[in-house]
């Protein structure tokens, strides 16, 4: 194994159907990058054969609970990590059944890639337009269609560019900017860590080699306007301190967007002012700049009144207060969502007391268009107005993840019941959240 | 905390793109302040092991310039490595932690538990462990396993939800969102919080020793006498004797991960600082604890069902 320190980070995703080969892929990926040491290929050759199966099953790798090697499925998402000389992955490896949805949406919200695996022998199922969904509403970067089992259809390359049609005309409608589509067989390999001689009608990447290539997406988030919710106030008063440190009083978070300068002017919300950053820390080491994806400690000019949960942005940032919400949800708990219903919402640090105003309608993955309904249940996504006791500051999701994302929260259960994207319908946003915007009282998509 | 100016992590930070460790750092860093900010009454739990030992150190940093909100908890099997112990007590004492423990040899003493055939005592830690929550009523406990570490580990979350019985059950988890965690948990459940779960053990190393940061001895090659049991090399000591058959040898080891004397193994090794180590794990071909721990050996299923009632 050999991993260059210095080297990037590419957080992916996997999503697929059951009986994809989704595990067995990840599998294939870990085995042929070399990221599986003896005695994890050792212990999987001895329950392989102990199953009477004639080689080692590779999905034994990542089915780690009892119940999902019973019953030969993968129950949660499972996270793995790798690395090749050109770069170090976090690989979230999410279940393919309808039920486990949620833990689709929960390995797409961080991702920088999501591969779904369409199984070539089925083609398209409604578990791939749900997951196309999920890319596009979530934003992933890169889109991937792995469509494996290539090797078992017997008109492999009319199969490949039928689907590889088809798929590129879904992407489209849902709004999807970047797809790649690459046939693979995970069990065999052909074009997971090299280019397959079995498909040389294939004149693409192999799974591997696009993963080794594709831009990492948090330099894309440092070029958004700076923005910082504070997570904690750092005043140290104890006896216990450098003397030097008495009067310190710094704001604690991690920059959600953009960069920040020392000397660089600020506004505060709620407060409502500006002010200049007179320093930054991080552990006690100055530092002049912080970009995005640090957690730092922001020292300001003024004394202005700044608690958990308030917001230090660039003055352009374009986060207004809000107390109505509007926002396309996915719906992760099995307790339908109702109007009317109580919710905790958590935006950046801040938690608020929220009503869910109205339902406005559910996305039909069918006929991809929305439909109105009374309530919403579990893996439905559609868009709902929630109104708030206090402001937030959001923008929309599309300008900016860090402030356009929510969770809601049970307040009795304390699940999360929904991963919300916020929409601004003045910006003209492309594919499915765009499409998804009420006009006259309809919605068109 | 002191921080050193030649801290090796943190010295790129004016370079736009973050390195794999800072972008780790950092995303650690973010779950201490916004878990400690949103419980009442957390703890970390540390054994004085390399994986606590850098969660520590990032608690620290995360709230520098003041000291570590919460006391830090051990609980001690009674089998533990003398050297261990007092780098545990030297390390609080540095930090100006508060130092809980919990021993498992109280509950033997006094009949609430009872020693294992095997005389193993890993799996005796969970009840004491629990107690211990209980007793202090603790609503956020921090843990330092890595998901790299064992396969029923992968599917934990970073926010952990545990029920009265301090039970996990894996089939029924909170989907984690972006970096919006949810603590929120009813009178008498906890969560455990993992923030070292995107580090693989060569991080663990590469920040050691980018950081420079001390650990027990036992890490670093030193001359033991160990015996060979079932393919391991354990210490000879008050807890491990030689059996008919095994012979004493003196021999230059390090540990690769720190727990009970009796069941983890050492590794024949040269390695003397952490860029030795750092060396030597980059080329392993086995995994640290399918090298070292024979409880993870019991059985497949061995961790999962230790996490289910409770473990670490």
């Amino acid at each position: 194994m050999s991993v260059d320190t210095r080297g990037s980070l590419l957080r992916i995703a996997t999503a697929g159907s059951v009986d994809d080969g989704k595990s067995t892929l990840v599998g294939r990926l870990l085995h042929d990058t070399k990221n599986i040491l003896v005695d994890q290929l050792e212990a999987i050759e001895r329950v392989s054969q102990a199953r009477g199966l004639d080689s080692a099953d590779l999905a034994l790798l990542t089915d780690g609970l009892r119940a999902e090697r019973e019953q030969g499925i993968t129950i949660d998402v499972a996270y793995r990590y790798f690395a090749t000389p050109a770069r170090n992955f976090i690989l979230a490896d999410c279940p393919g059944h309808v039920q486990y949805t949620r833990n689709t949406v929960t390995g797409a919200s961080t991702a920088d890639a999501l591969i779904i695996l369409v199984d070539v022998e089925h083609g398209i199922v409604e578990q791939t337009r749900r997951h196309l969904a999920v890319a596009a509403l979530l934003g992933v970067p890169h889109l991937i269609v792995a469509l494996n089992k290539i090797d078992l259809v017997p008109d492999a390359e009319q199969r490949f560019a039928q689907l590889n049609s088809d798929l590129h005309e879904l992407a489209d409608q849902f709004g999807v900017l970047a797809l790649q589509t690459i046939p693979i067989s995970a069990l065999r390999g052909d074009n997971v860590a090299e280019k397959s001689p079995n498909t040389p009608w294939y004149e693409g990447p192999s799974l591997l080699e696009w993963l080794e290539t594709l831009p990492d997406s948090a330099e894309l988030t440092q070029s958004e306007r700076f923005a910082f919710p504070v997570q904690t106030v750092l005043r140290p008063q104890s006896a216990a301190v450098d003397p030097e440190l008495v009067d310190y009083r710094g704001y604690a978070g991690q920059i959600a967007a953009g960069t920040v300068r020392v000397g660089g002017t600020v506004t505060v919300q709620p407060a409502g002012r500006q002010t200049t950053v007179e320093g930054i820390d991080l552990a006690g080491q100055p530092l002049e700049v912080a970009v995005a994806g640090q957690s730092v400690t922001l020292r300001l000019s003024d004394q202005i009144d700044i608690t958990r949960g308030d917001l230090i942005s660039g003055v352009d940032t374009g986060a207004e207060p809000s107390q109505s919400v509007e926002a396309v949800v996915c719906w992760l708990d099995e307790k339908p969502l109702h109007e009317g219903q109580r919710v905790l919402l958590k935006h950046t640090t801040r938690v608020v007391r929220g009503i869910v105003g109205s339902i406005d309608g559910r996305l039909n993955l069918d006929s991809l268009s929305a439909e109105s309904v009374d309530s919403f249940g579990l893996n439905d996504i559609g868009r709902i107005t929630v109104r708030v006791a206090e402001p937030i500051f959001g923008t929309g999701y599309t300008q900016s993840h860090a402030l356009g994302s929510f969770l809601l929260i049970d307040p009795q259960t304390g699940r999360t019941q929904a991963a919300g994207m916020i929409q601004d319908d003045s910006v003209e946003t492309p594919g499915v959240l765009g499409s998804l915007k009420a006009e006259h009282g309809d919605w068109r998509i | 905390m002191t921080t050193t100016a030649t801290s090796t992590v943190t010295s790129a930070s004016n370079s736009s793109a973050l390195t794999q460790l800072q972008r780790l750092e950092a995303e650690s860093m973010h779950i201490f302040r916004e878990t400690a900010s949103e419980g009442e009454r957390p703890v970390l739990l540390f054994s004085g092991g390399k994986d606590s030992v850098v969660m520590l150190h990032l608690a620290a940093k995360a709230f520098w310039p003041c000291p570590i909100p919460f006391p830090v908890l051990h609980v001690d099997t009674g089998h533990n490595f003398p050297e261990v112990l007092d780098f545990r007590n030297r390390t609080a004492e540095r930090l100006k932690v508060r130092l809980e423990v919990a021993s498992v040899q109280d509950y033997i003493d006094d009949g609430r538990l009872s020693e294992r055939p095997d005389g193993t005592r890993n799996p005796l830690q969970t009840v004491p462990l629990l107690d211990a929550i209980t007793d202090g009523r603790h609503d956020v406990v921090y843990g330092g396993a890595r998901r790299d570490e064992e396969k029923a580990r992968a599917k934990e979350r970073i926010i952990s939800l545990r029920d009265e019985f301090g039970q996990w059950n894996p089939r029924d988890q909170r989907p984690e969102l972006w970096s919006l965690y949810n603590t929120r948990h009813r009178p008498g459940e906890h969560v455990r919080v993992f923030p070292l779960s995107n580090w693989t053990e060569l991080d663990i190393w590469r920040y050691i020793a980018a950081e420079n940061i001390e650990l027990p001895p036992l890490y670093y090659a030193h001359e033991r006498d160990v015996i060979l049991r079932d393919g391991m090399l354990l210490a000879v000591g008050e807890y491990v004797t030689p059996r008919d058959g095994e012979d004493i040898e003196r021999r230059t080891v390090r540990y690769r991960t720190v727990g009970d004397m009796s069941c983890t193994g050492a590794v024949e090794s040269p390695a003397a600082n952490a860029e030795d180590v750092l060396a030597e794990v980059a080329t392993s071909t086995l995994t640290e604890r399918g090298a070292t721990r024979a409880d993870d050996r019991m059985s497949e299923a061995a961790m999962e069902d230790r996490k289910r009632e409770g473990y670490f």
